[in-house]
This record gives C-alpha cells, structure tokens and sequence, in this order.
C-alpha cells in the first residue's frame, strides 16, 4: 500500500514540475497560465466538436504508439516509425490513385487500401529488422537512415509523378473523391472506422503484451536476449515479428492520415506522431495500458493549444514545451525514485 | 492493471485542480478578448457601425521576416484603419499542427466571430476552396490563388470567394535593372525555387528589367547579357531533395556571375554573396519577399522587391464591412506615384546601400518609364524553344503573363520541370 502510494506521490510531482515549468515559461512569455490553461482545456474538450477534433488527431497517434510499443518490448528503438508512417501512407495513396476512377465500391478501396497501408508499414520496418538482426545496424540509425528515404520518397512523389496537373505544390496530391473519404460522424471531421481501428489496435497490443506467450517471450528477448536464446527463444524471428508488427501499426496510422484526416498526400502526412508516440511510450514506461489515455492527452495539447494564438497571442509551440517538460520530469523523477528506493533498501540492509 | 488506472485518476485529477483552482475567474475576465460567437458584442463600445471581425491563417510563423510577416503586419494596419478586429493563427501547415486542416481552423476562427477569413498561401488553396463551398456566409479571401478570376483557367463561381495578388513582375523588372545596370561582367544569375506559371513569370520579369536597361541605359548589346536561371526545387532548402542553395549561389558566383536575384523565401544568395564580398570579390545580390531583408547584408544588397499587402486587404475587408463585397480576382500593381508608398502600393523596391549612385538613377528612371506607360511585356517576343510568343507591337493580357508556359528567348536554365 505505501508503495502504490509512492507511486502516485512521484506522479503527482513529476506533473507538478511539469505544470510549474511551463508556467514559468509562460509567465516569462508574459501570460497567465491559468488563462493559458484554461483555453487549452476549452479548446480541447470544451464542446463536442472540439472533442471529436482531438479524438481525430488522437487516432493514428494512438496507431503509432501501439506499434512503439511492441518494438519497445523486444528492446527496440524503433525510431524508423516516422518512415513507417510515411511509407503507409504512399502504399494507401497508391491504392486509391489507382483505383479512384474505377467502379471499384468505396468500401472495397479502402478497405484494400488500408491493408496496402499496413503492408507498406511493416515492410519498411521489416528493412529496419533486416538491418539490425542480420547486418548488425543499430535500430536507431538504420531507422533515422530510413526516416530520410522516406522523407524523400514521399517529395519525390508529390512533386513528380504524383504531381497535380501542371504543378507540384507543398499542399500535396490533388484530393481524393468524396466518396473514398473515411466516412464521419455527421456535423464532425470524426470516423468511427478510424476510431475503431484504432481502439482495436491498442486492445490487440495491450492483450498481446500483457496476455500471451508471444508477449511473454517478446520480453524476455527484450530484456536479455542472450538468456532469452539459451533459453530456446528464437531471438531473431522475435525481432522481425516485433518490428513487423510495429510497422503494420504505424502503416495503419498513415493510411488513417490518408482516408480520414488530410484525404490526400502530403510532404507532412506523418504529422511528425512517430516522434510523439516515442515521448508517449517513454512517459508511459511503456505499459500499453496507459497509452490511451495519455495519447488522448497529447492530442488534446496539440488541439486546445491552437486557442493559444488565437487568444492570448501566445505561440502554441508551448504545448510542445508541456509536453516536453512532463516527459523530461517523469524520466527524471523515475530515475530520482530508483535511487531512493534503492538506497532505502541498503540502508534497510544494513 | 487496476493501479495504473488510479494513478491515471490522479494525473487527470491534479491537472484538473491545477487548472481550476486558482483561477475560478480569471477565464471570464479574459473572455471578452475573445468576443462572443456573435461578433455583435464590439459593436455595442462602437457607436453605430458594427465591428468587423476578420480572421487570417498565416501558413508560416508571423514573425518570419518573410512571406507570413509581411501578411501579418498589413493585416493589423489594416484592423487598425478600419477598426476591425483581428484573429489570427499562424504556422497553419500540417507540419507544424499536426492532425488540424487550414479548414477546421478557420472554423474555429468563425466560432469567436471573424465574418471574413483569409487564407494566406497557395498550399491552402483546397482548403480554402473547401471552406468556401462549406460556408457561403462568410467572405474568404485567398492571397495568391486564381479560383475567383472569371478569365483564370481554374474559374470557380464562389460568390463568396475572392483572390488577391501583387503584381510582383514590376517588382521583378525593377530588380533586374538592378542587377543589369550593376554588373561587370554581363553575367546575371537567378536563384530559382520550383518551376511552376508564378515563378516562369516572375523570372522572365526579371530577365525583361535587365535586358531593357542593359540595352537602353548601358547601350550594350542583349546578346552580351547572361541571364542564367537555376532551379533549386523548393522556396527553401530541403536537404537531399533540392539542390543546396548555398552551392547554387556559389556556383553562379565562381562562375562569374556577379549578381544574384533570388526568387526563394531565404536569404542565401545574399549570405553567399557577403561571403564573397569579405573575400574581395565584386559581387551583389537582390533578396525577395520582405521590405527589410536587406538589412541581413546592406553592403552587398542591391535592394529588394517586396510585397505590400495592405491595399488588396483594405479593399476587400471594407467592402465585407460596408456590404458592397462581390467576388474579385484582384492582381494589384505598384502605385506609379510612388511605389514604397505603405498605404497605395501592392509591390515595391527598396533600394539598397549597394546600388551605386549612376545604377540607382537609372532604376528611378527606369520606374519612371514604367510610370509612363513602358510596357515590357510586348512584342515581338519569342519563348525559349523559338514559338512566338507575342507578335511585333502585341502586348500581352494578363492571362498570358499569368499562365507563361515556358521561360522567354535569351534566358538560359530549364523552362519545365523534369519527367
């Protein structure tokens, strides 16, 4: 008992830091936090839409951190979850250019074409496994190398062959028929797809974390993959699967990007969540239950701060700072709370 | 499982108290600053006429020295002199607000009241386009974009809908004389973002100033002029995919050109010239954009054409305000009385510290000429591949200046993208 609540005792102080640093960048901006605050809260839950507006951008954050944390548990950087996005997102696109002026049904396109989004995920990823299991790459670097392809790829598209008729331009591909947008909730920009997409995906992960040998196993590798093989745990196929299942998830992600948010290709189709969702999985410490929430709580941030400018004419770039600042205080007082537990029980060894 | 959920609990509980405790009244003090939905609510401190609310997207940060400032700061000129009110948001590009559309937050802006909104870049045309079909009792105005010009090739009838431009190819001529009545060894370079019918335009503009003061002012022939274009691939660098800028202006600087235009949104052409002014070299550079971009290099600055967007929005913002609005596709010249004018003048050239004294008449008199009626854009003219362009003593429409297909004869660098 007194440990769970030392727990939440560190929780509650590293939100404490958090709040109390950005309100002290906010006072040196020259405004009052609560005002910022309160804006922040209205502009993000303050009305239905404004929820459904945050629940849209929750959606393939929500993606990508499910996929984070699969690779997570293997051990894995997967810093290649940008590209992975942008990859799901070409392969979405891909499908519907093709096919959007065919009779093809609506449903039928998507569908096909969110499955080409997952695919092109993991195949990205799956060179991130390659690189790292057989030729000896650090994840990281092989996945920021991929990152930069993908970069590239995507501007090359949308400025060459996929270029609208006679220019290409930084608003990306000529939008998609009417008809091949994600369906919405009547009156919002919210596709109950998309959510259930998204839910679904967590919950998959969640159980295949917290309730399967699979998960069980990907742990061990993650921990010690030495013992983890001595053990009889086939480490690599472990690996591949892990960053495989990461990268259908950040493909997924794209192809919401795709059908539900932008309905086109952009250069900045990821919308930068492959980053977020690594801060997210950090701050979570990587237990796949808390990442609803707390990615519903970022994409609350991302929303309720555009009241920001419009309000305070304050720039929103400080709900990255909160962002930053909880993610940077939770690493810190985690590692504060470590220590002292560990010196409690020498002394108490003693 | 069921811990985590508490501690969740918790961290919502803290922040809701840390949101609301010290502050219970504060959100109402600050509420009128937003207004109410109606935007009725100004008018009452008004007497008689009801505020205008407008709102603008700025598609890059509003202080970027850049595009988005100069925007930014006719907008609030403009609030001022009418009176209205002014929302804004900048940095409206999905990179920077991820998961929002140009869309959604000018409903937003509409939600705290703004009747007009202003969508401030060509990458927001669907956007604005969008919005403008979904909300035909606001006014929207886009800047650059030509879906409201009857005799534009992408004509969309949006009562609602209006475009506005300045005609920045007067600027550019200007700053081709510039350039032409400054250079040593005929060799002019210009520094090109992605090709495209504005930036054809805008670099045969260019090429027009220079040739016809090198011409009539330096009595040179106009086959002794270089006028080379460069095309980097984008308004900025982006590493790997475009060419380096950097390198493009050293090039055209090692290679003997001596002054660069630039036709990109940053500065390096007048970085890379001060660098190879410090070495000794004679060399200049004409910025873009923003009135005060020269100051990042006055010694080297040959002066700067720049954009002036506080007539085209006056215009509009009054005629939603005084009810006369009715779809235009404005495309906004100079004022020939006086170009720099802040109040009158869509585009204008601010002369540099390095524009020599005789090269500094010449651009006064050149700008008189123009004044007076000197039409550039005549022919006989040919594009780069021979096809006549315009026949002798034809002068071109605004159509075929707008949508040029190819860059004109004598200037070198490609005409259209690659395949």
């Amino acid at each position: 008992m007194s440990k769970q609540l030392e727990r939440w005792g560190f929780v509650l102080l590293a939100t404490l830091v958090a709040l109390i640093f950005t309100s002290f960048v906010l006072v040196l901006a020259g405004a009052s936090p609560v005002a910022a605050y309160w804006y922040i809260l209205k502009g993000s839950l303050g009305s239905w839409t404004k929820i459904s507006d945050v629940m849209v951008a929750w959606v393939p954050l929500l993606l990508a951190t499910a996929g984070l944390l699969v690779t997570f548990a293997a051990g894995q950087w997967n810093i290649g979850v940008e590209g992975q996005i942008v990859l799901g997102a070409i392969f979405t696109t891909w499908v519907m250019r093709s096919l959007q002026h065919t009779n093809t049904p609506a449903a039928i396109v998507l569908i096909l074409a969110f499955i080409a989004g997952a695919f092109g995920g993991a195949i990205w990823s799956a060179f991130a496994g390659i690189l790292k299991v057989y030729g000896g790459v650090n994840e990281i670097f092989g996945g920021l190398g991929l990152d930069f392809v993908a970069v590239a790829l995507i501007l090359w598209l949308i400025f060459g062959p996929w270029k609208r008729p006679g220019i290409g331009s930084m608003s990306g591909t000529e939008p998609f028929p009417h008809r091949l947008w994600l369906p919405t909730i009547h009156g919002t920009r919210l596709s109950l797809w998309a959510l259930a997409i998204g839910l679904v995906s967590i919950g998959v992960v969640y159980f295949l974390l917290t309730g399967t040998y699979f998960g069980l196993k990907l742990k061990a590798v993650g921990r010690n993959p030495k013992a983890a093989y001595l053990m009889g745990i086939p480490t690599t196929k472990y690996l591949m699967g892990a960053f495989i299942i990461s990268g259908i998830f950040a493909g997924l992600a794209g192809a919401v990007q795709v059908t539900a948010v932008y309905h086109r290709l952009i250069p900045a189709i990821s919308s930068g969540y492959g980053w977020l969702g690594l801060m997210v999985s950090m701050l979570i410490n990587f237990q796949a239950a808390w990442a609803a929430p707390v990615t519903f709580f970022f994409a609350a941030l991302n929303i309720g701060s555009i009241q920001l400018p419009i309000m305070l004419k304050l720039d929103s770039s400080l709900s990255g700072v909160l962002q930053g600042a909880l993610v940077l205080s939770f690493l810190l007082l985690e590692g504060a709370r470590r220590r002292w537990v560990k010196r409690r029980e020498e002394a108490k060894n003693e | 499982m069921k811990r985590s959920w508490w501690i969740l609990l918790a961290v919502l509980l803290i922040g809701a108290l840390a949101l609301t405790a010290c502050g219970g009244q504060q959100p109402t003090k600050a509420a009128p600053a937003g207004g109410n939905q109606g935007g009725n609510q100004g008018g009452s401190q008004q007497t008689g006429a009801k505020q205008l609310t407008f709102g603008i997207l700025l598609v890059g940060p509003y202080n970027d020295h850049g595009w988005s400032q100069a925007h930014y700061d006719a907008a609030q000129t403009v609030a001022k002199k009418l009176n209205a009110k002014m929302l804004y948001v900048d940095k409206v590009n999905p990179a920077d607000r991820p998961g929002t559309t140009a869309e959604q937050l000018a409903e937003d802006l509409v939600s705290k009241g703004a009747k007009v909104i202003i969508f401030n870049s060509d990458d927001m045309k669907d956007s604005a386009l969008a919005f403008a079909q979904a909300h035909p009792d606001i006014y929207v105005i886009h800047a650059s974009g030509d879906n409201a010009w009857k005799e534009g090739k992408d004509y969309k009838n949006l009562p609602n809908l209006s475009n506005v431009m300045g005609k920045m190819i007067y600027g550019k001529m200007i700053a081709g004389c510039a350039a032409a009545m400054t250079t040593q060894t005929g060799k002019i370079g210009y520094l090109g973002p992605l090709i495209n019918d504005e930036t054809r335009r805008l670099a045969s503009s260019a090429y027009l100033g220079a040739k016809y003061c090198w011409e009539h002012y330096r009595n040179k022939d106009p086959k002794d002029l270089k006028f080379k274009v460069t095309w980097i691939g984008f308004w900025f660098n982006i590493p790997g995919v475009t060419s380096d800028p950097t390198q493009v202006a050293d090039d055209f600087f090692n290679n003997g050109y001596d002054v660069v235009l630039s036709g990109i949104d940053t500065t390096e052409a007048l970085v890379e010239a001060k660098k190879f002014h410090d070495q000794g070299k004679k060399v200049y550079a004409v910025p873009y954009d923003y009135r005060d971009a020269c100051e990042e290099a006055p010694e080297v600055c040959l002066g700067v054409p720049y954009f002036n967007w506080v007539p085209g929005y006056t215009k509009l913002l009054k005629s939603a305000q005084d009810g006369t609005w009715k779809s235009t596709f404005l495309w906004l010249g100079p004022d020939w009385n006086n170009i720099n004018d802040p109040d009158t003048s869509s585009i204008g050239f601010e002369p540099g510290d390095a524009l020599s004294d005789a090269a500094s008449d010449a651009v006064t008199k050149f700008e008189t000429e123009l004044a007076n009626g000197l039409q550039l854009w005549k022919g006989p003219l040919k594009l780069q591949d021979g096809t006549l362009y315009l026949k002798d003593g034809q002068v071109a429409t605004d159509q075929q200046i707008w949508y040029l297909p190819q860059l004109l004869e004598g200037m070198e660098g490609q005409s259209v993208p690659q395949k």
